[in-house]
């Protein structure tokens, strides 16, 4: 209210009126510019030079300029500027060289007044002085600006700016005597009229030409310039050096800039080339404009604020022929529509995530655990407290490193030492294989196996109640449900996050909107307890996704279906009486609204495991009830495996892959195992198993896999006295009839595997090395040599 | 090659030497088995080439740093006589072919040979397929248009009007090339492409300008080596080293005169200077100067070939003959003047609405990055490129001359600057620069020695270079110029 008043007494009490409107101009305009009233504008081309009125709800042409049957080059305007203190006065600069003025006044038809045709080369600029009545500036591509009295037939004086082409000249509204002046090797000068000779200042602005500038309307000292870098910047040229105060990175190289009548930070600006709209810049947020203005299909040539002391009319000449107002209220403003959080991941897993600061308040609640488990750096950036304004943002950056060693592999490696493939009935070996996996702390990995045992091999009460007791004791033993909700919740609150889910081409978002459903069945309450058990924590959990935790997390999405289907008409019952625990929204209600409870392990377990244990035993009590054959689970069971293996666990696939064998073989192609199979063994080769990867070759099925380790198992040996190759035999020589490896212990040939020091190079049958090592360090061959074996 | 049974008649096999009066074959492998002429150009005595080398440390760092063959070649030798400009041409050049970019390197010098052989420059074309090759290219290409894929093939048209009439690019030609599909070029590669083709269309007339001879080393053996450079009589070849001729001597008898023309022409300058503020053309009288220097560049045919033989018949010679041109399509297309008689009226490119300075070089810069910059530093190194000398005089003001020579050959790309009084042109370009002008810029492979030598006698070699480092820029700025407008026009 207070700056419309305030607008309405510069006016002098009528305030302006109008609309975003535009008019079809006949050819393209190179410049536009207003009268002092506001109520006319003028817009100069090459073959355009008309006066048209802005009223209320459309532009009118008053007059044209371009008369006479042959316009001259004369006419071809690269500039125009209205005088402020004359109505009638106008100048032009030509594309020829030759700068005229106009008075509106004169009463014939053509009102060309005054011709000065003093520069060389195009005028790119004239500027009237902002308070003196008779003074023109203009500046030229030859590089030489000139100051004219329209009283005198010549110019008063010339300026050269020792350098190349003058692209943009601006009298200082303040200083009676200054103007600046920018060129195209990137210098802005600045000069008083007074003095020819020489400039007063002189500074680098940009890298390449400085296409245009702007003094301050009210701060004195600040002049905003732009240029061909695509930047604007904004001086402070009252200290001693001119001093960069503020820089905005555009998109486009930057024709024309503005600032923005009444308000001290605004500026406009458009581009010479590529991009068509107009900015409107916050100087202190340079990095969104604060407004924007579509309308033109090509590049604007020329913007004006249509009053001094007005800040919402903007209009605007463009090469495709149209000259527009608009209006600030009209204008689309990019904040609104850009995206407020930001995330990436760094090149060691690492995390940052920025959002606003006012987001991450809210979740301080949950800051402790973060703060515990993961070593958050925490950054904040306030821009500018001082002078706080509408729209602008201040977001918060925290970065979350990865636990050290969390990034590892070495579950990878631990399972794939552990695992029992072959040599144990299918019974031992899940039961084996599911406490390997539930040592390493993955439980769903171990409630697989404990399913597939119970799929296949004779079920019976002993293990119902080993399964339930394993449940029971991966809820107490880590924690709780709070890690389930707090992803939930989380993952509302932080768009991104679900975002980046989905590029990493993972399902959980998909997990996070099952689970909020409110068709939760308790099983899936369950398979999360267990999935909160991973030694990941849960802030990071959620946010970070790292490979890990993304397999341990994401079965919870297998297990969900799994269940569903496992459990067909039997199940009913049973779910039916789990209903009433809460359902997912409320529940997640619940626990976003008391942090502590996630605090409390007791709490969690208590609710926890109750549900589980009954869902879990009524599984198995239902298993056991119908005796289906386990030929009935075999999809299922194909299903997990690929499910398993598009998550990227090919270990699992191939392992419950070998362990089953015949039984699960058929049902999946060929192709698909030996793409598995392959996968998990570069894998284990990756991570030097050669023992492991060896066993899985072995055992394979597949031919193209159990072909592997037969090719390129020849080695080959020369004899340790003629140096010459062996071909029949690896410990008898042909040709000088030794033998080659003698043990040093034993001292007879070794035909198997031969161990040596590299040292001193003896060596014999491993087993008398090792047995040999145990009792002294030096080498059995006596040489003295203390052997080093690794 | 059936180049005997195409002829007519026996008579036709054979040409004379306008110069000479030497009784040429037509057969090309007999006439050019053998250069003549040592040192890098046939043009500039092989002296005046070496001396300025042997002095220059800078080259040698600049061949090393940039080179893109790694060594010192022809034209490095010739341009070496400008120092200053020889480093931003290498490191455009190098930056172009070398650097990162959108297209693959092997691309590169493809587009390279296709640019070079619009204008059948051999002494181009035998380099990139070298470094085609050397890049990994697949041999098969070199085989011609057919062999490569269509992507690079339909490059073809552009490479064309580019090449001869850049004015004639417009923006249907960009859609064909980025609209979607199969083959469709990126717009960052097909600004790349562009600069590519304009650089080596501009290179092309600077090797037929200045009489480039071909690299002697006897390693590489393309079967190009014997095409001719041109319908080059021994004597247009011959460098003054080694034969002395008829038309040497011709020279020498014209000294007299050329002292004369050196002085007036300088005269002629200072008075351009100092008559400008006194005398003011009409606006009218201004288009009319630009129409009449643009017409008048229609009677600048390019020099003696026309004379000596049918123009006709030396367009076919040139068909038929040419290996190179199996990297080209359509080979009789060529420059055709801006301002035909009679035709329809083309108009004129205000070079105030599209300048390199404001919009080239964005557009440029955007799509391709930073190679704006290397070609705005070498545009404005040459066009700011002065010694303060000429010929025999010093601490002359050669703003207006070079300012000439530039807008000259935009104007025969119909590029038209509202500043500039083309009546200029008149007074400082005599009749015999005017010829040679042309022909480098729109003919490049017509250049004899006899143009190179009959122009501006008195003047250094080096000067003459510079001549032509100007009009090769200025070549390249129009190309330029023509199909980044179309680009711009394409995008908005």
């Amino acid at each position: 209210m207070e700056k419309m008043s305030r607008v309405t007494t510069a006016l002098g009490g009528s305030a302006l009126t109008g609309r975003t409107m535009h008019c079809h101009l006949d050819a393209p305009a190179n410049a536009i510019s207003v009268c002092r009233d506001a109520a006319q504008v003028v817009v100069a081309g090459r073959s355009i030079f008309k006066i048209y009125a802005i009223e209320d709800e459309q532009f009118v042409e008053k007059l044209n300029l371009r008369v006479g049957r042959k316009p001259s080059l004369n006419l071809s305007c690269a500039d125009v500027v209205w005088h402020q203190m004359d109505e009638n006065l106008l100048a032009t600069a030509a594309t020829n060289g030759v700068v005229v003025t106009w008075n509106l006044g004169r009463p014939s038809r053509n009102k060309q007044d005054q011709l000065f045709t003093e520069h060389k080369r195009t005028v790119n600029k004239v500027c009237f002085h902002p308070t003196e009545a008779h003074v023109l500036l203009s500046g030229s591509q030859d590089g030489f600006m000139k100051c004219f009295d329209l009283r005198r037939k010549d110019s008063v004086s010339t300026f050269s700016g020792q350098s190349e082409s003058v692209r943009d000249v601006q009298f200082s509204i303040r200083d009676y005597f200054t103007f600046a002046s920018t060129f195209e090797n990137g210098n802005v000068q600045l000069w008083d009229i007074r003095r020819p000779d020489r400039c007063e200042r002189m500074f680098t602005a940009h890298n390449g030409p400085v296409f245009c500038c702007d003094w301050h309307p009210e701060d004195r000292g600040w002049l905003a310039t732009g240029g061909r870098d695509k930047m604007v910047k904004v001086w402070d040229m009252t200290t001693h050096r001119a001093k960069e105060v503020h820089c905005v990175q555009t998109i486009a190289s930057v024709a024309r800039v503005k600032w923005r009548p009444e308000c001290r930070h605004h500026l406009a600006t458009c581009s010479m080339m590529v991009d068509h709209n107009i900015y409107v810049w916050d100087v202190r947020r340079p990095f969104v404009p604060a407004a924007m203005f579509e309308e033109h299909r090509d590049v604007t040539t020329g913007i004006a604020w249509r009053h001094p002391h007005d800040p919402s009319f903007l209009l605007s000449g463009s090469k495709d022929s149209t000259l527009c107002q608009h209006l600030f209220r009209d204008a689309s403003q990019p904040v609104e529509r850009a995206n407020p959080e930001g995330l990436c991941y760094g090149l060691f897993g690492d995390l940052a995530f920025a959002a606003k600061e006012s987001l991450v308040a809210t979740e301080s609640g949950r800051k402790p655990y973060a703060g515990d488990r993961r070593h958050p750096i925490f950054f904040k950036r306030k821009l500018d407290p001082a002078e706080p304004f509408v729209g602008l943002a201040s977001s918060a950056l925290s970065v979350f490193e990865i636990e050290p060693g969390s990034g590892s592999m070495s579950w990878f490696v631990d399972t794939a030492e552990r695992y029992a493939l072959a040599g144990r009935p299918l019974a031992e070996l899940c039961d084996h294989n599911a406490k390997v996996a539930r040592e390493l702390g993955r439980n769903q990995v171990a409630q697989t196996w404990t399913m597939l045992r119970i799929i296949y091999c004779s079920p019976g009460l002993a293990s119902a109640t080993s399964l339930n007791h394993s449940v029971g004791k991966g809820s107490s033993c880590g924690l709780p449900l709070m890690n389930s909700f707090n992803l939930k919740d989380m993952a509302p609150g932080l768009g991104s996050e679900t975002r980046l889910d989905r590029s990493k081409g993972d399902t959980r978002s998909d997990t996070v909107l099952l689970d909020s459903s409110a068709t939760l069945i308790t099983n899936e309450d369950n398979e999360e307890t267990e999935g909160s058990d991973v030694p990941a924590d849960y802030l990071l959990g959620d946010v970070e996704g790292e490979e890990e935790e993304l397999y341990l997390l994401d079965p919870e999405h297998a297990h969900p279906e799994e269940p569903e289907y496992v459990l067909p008409q039997e199940a009913f019952p049973l779910r039916h009486e789990i209903v009433d625990t809460p359902p997912g929204p409320e529940h997640l209600q619940d626990k976003a609204d008391s942090p502590h409870v996630s605090g409390s392990e007791a709490d969690a377990a208590s609710l926890a495991p109750v549900d589980s244990s009954f869902s879990l035993i009524s599984i198995s009590h239902a298993l056991y009830d119908t005796r289906l054959p386990p030929d009935f689970f075999s999809a299922l069971v194909c299903d997990m495996l690929r499910f398993y293996a598009e998550q990227g666990d090919v270990q699992m696939a191939v392992s419950v892959l070998i362990v089953l064998g015949e039984r699960v073989r058929k049902d999946i192609d060929e192709q698909t195992q030996e793409h598995w199979y392959t996968s998990y063994i570069d894998l284990l080769q990756r991570f030097c198993l050669w023992n492991v990867s060896n066993q899985v070759v072995k055992l394979s099925t597949s031919r193209a896999i159990s072909c592997l380790n037969q090719a390129s198992t020849t080695l080959h040996v020369n004899c340790s006295h003629c140096k010459r190759p062996m071909s029949s035999r690896g410990w008898v020589c042909d040709r000088c009839h030794r033998c080659a490896s003698m043990c040093a212990v034993c001292h007879h040939v070794v035909k198997g595997l031969f161990v040596w020091c590299q040292g001193c190079s003896h060596g014999g049958h491993l087993q008398h090395i090792m047995k040999w090592l145990e009792g002294s360090s030096h080498c059995p061959a006596g040489c003295g040599h203390l052997c080093e074996y690794s | 090659m059936n180049r005997g049974g195409s002829s007519p008649s026996a008579a036709a096999n054979y040409l004379l030497c306008t110069n000479c009066r030497k009784v040429l074959r037509k057969d090309k492998r007999i006439r050019v088995s053998q250069p003549l002429t040592r040192g890098p150009s046939a043009f500039i005595p092989e002296k005046e080439v070496v001396q300025a080398n042997t002095v220059d440390e800078r080259t040698n760092f600049l061949v090393e740093e940039y080179s893109t063959s790694g060594r010192l070649d022809n034209i490095t030798q010739v341009m070496s006589l400008h120092t200053q400009y020889l480093e931003s041409f290498l490191r455009s050049q190098f930056y172009m072919l070398r650097m990162d970019g959108p297209l693959p390197l092997p691309h590169r010098h493809y587009i390279a040979i296709m640019a070079a052989a619009r204008h059948q420059c051999s002494y181009l074309i035998n380099m990139h397929v070298d470094e085609f090759l050397k890049t990994g290219g697949i041999a098969e290409w070199l085989n011609g248009l057919e062999y490569v894929p269509q992507r690079l093939k339909n490059l073809n048209e552009i490479n064309k009007l580019l090449a001869h009439r850049p004015w004639l690019i417009t923006k249907e030609h960009i859609q064909k090339l980025v609209k979607t599909g199969e083959n469709n070029w990126s717009l960052p590669e097909l600004v790349h492409a562009v600069v590519l083709l304009a650089h080596y269309h501009a290179l092309a007339s600077f090797v037929f300008g200045s009489g480039i001879n071909p690299e002697r080393d006897p390693e590489i053996s393309n079967g190009f080596r014997l095409i001719s450079v041109n319908n080059f009589c021994v004597c247009d070849l011959a460098n003054d080293n080694n034969i002395e001729n008829a038309s040497l001597t011709g020279n020498n008898f014209g000294i007299v005169d050329s002292l004369s023309e050196l002085e007036a022409l300088m005269d002629r300058m200072k008075r351009l200077r100092e008559e400008r503020e006194d005398e003011e053309a009409s606006q009218e009288e201004m288009t009319t100067r630009f129409e009449k220097e643009k017409k008048e560049s229609l009677f600048v045919v390019s020099g003696d070939t026309f004379h000596s033989f049918p123009h006709s018949d030396f367009e076919d010679d040139m068909i038929i003959t040419s290996d190179v041109s199996r990297y080209i399509e359509d080979p009789g297309f060529g420059y055709e003047d801006f301002a035909r008689r009679g035709e329809e009226h083309l108009p004129t490119f205000r070079a105030q609405d599209y300048t390199w300075e404001n919009h080239g070089f964005s557009l440029v810069n955007r799509l391709y990055s930073d190679i704006g910059h290397l070609l705005d530093e070498k545009f404005r190194m040459v066009y700011n490129l002065t010694y303060n000398t000429m010929a025999t005089h010093e601490d002359v003001d050669t703003t207006t001359l070079r300012r000439a020579l530039f807008n000259y050959v935009h104007c025969m790309f119909g590029i038209r600057y509202d500043d500039y009084d083309y009546g200029e042109v008149n007074q400082l370009l005599e009749r015999s620069l005017k010829v040679y002008i042309k022909t480098v810029t729109c003919y490049p492979e017509r250049t004899t020695k006899r143009m190179y030598d009959s122009y501006w006698r008195q003047f250094k070699h080096s000067e003459k270079v510079h001549v032509n480092l100007l009009l090769m820029e200025a070549r390249m700025q129009a190309e330029l110029l023509y199909a980044l407008r179309a680009i711009t026009r394409h995008l908005t």
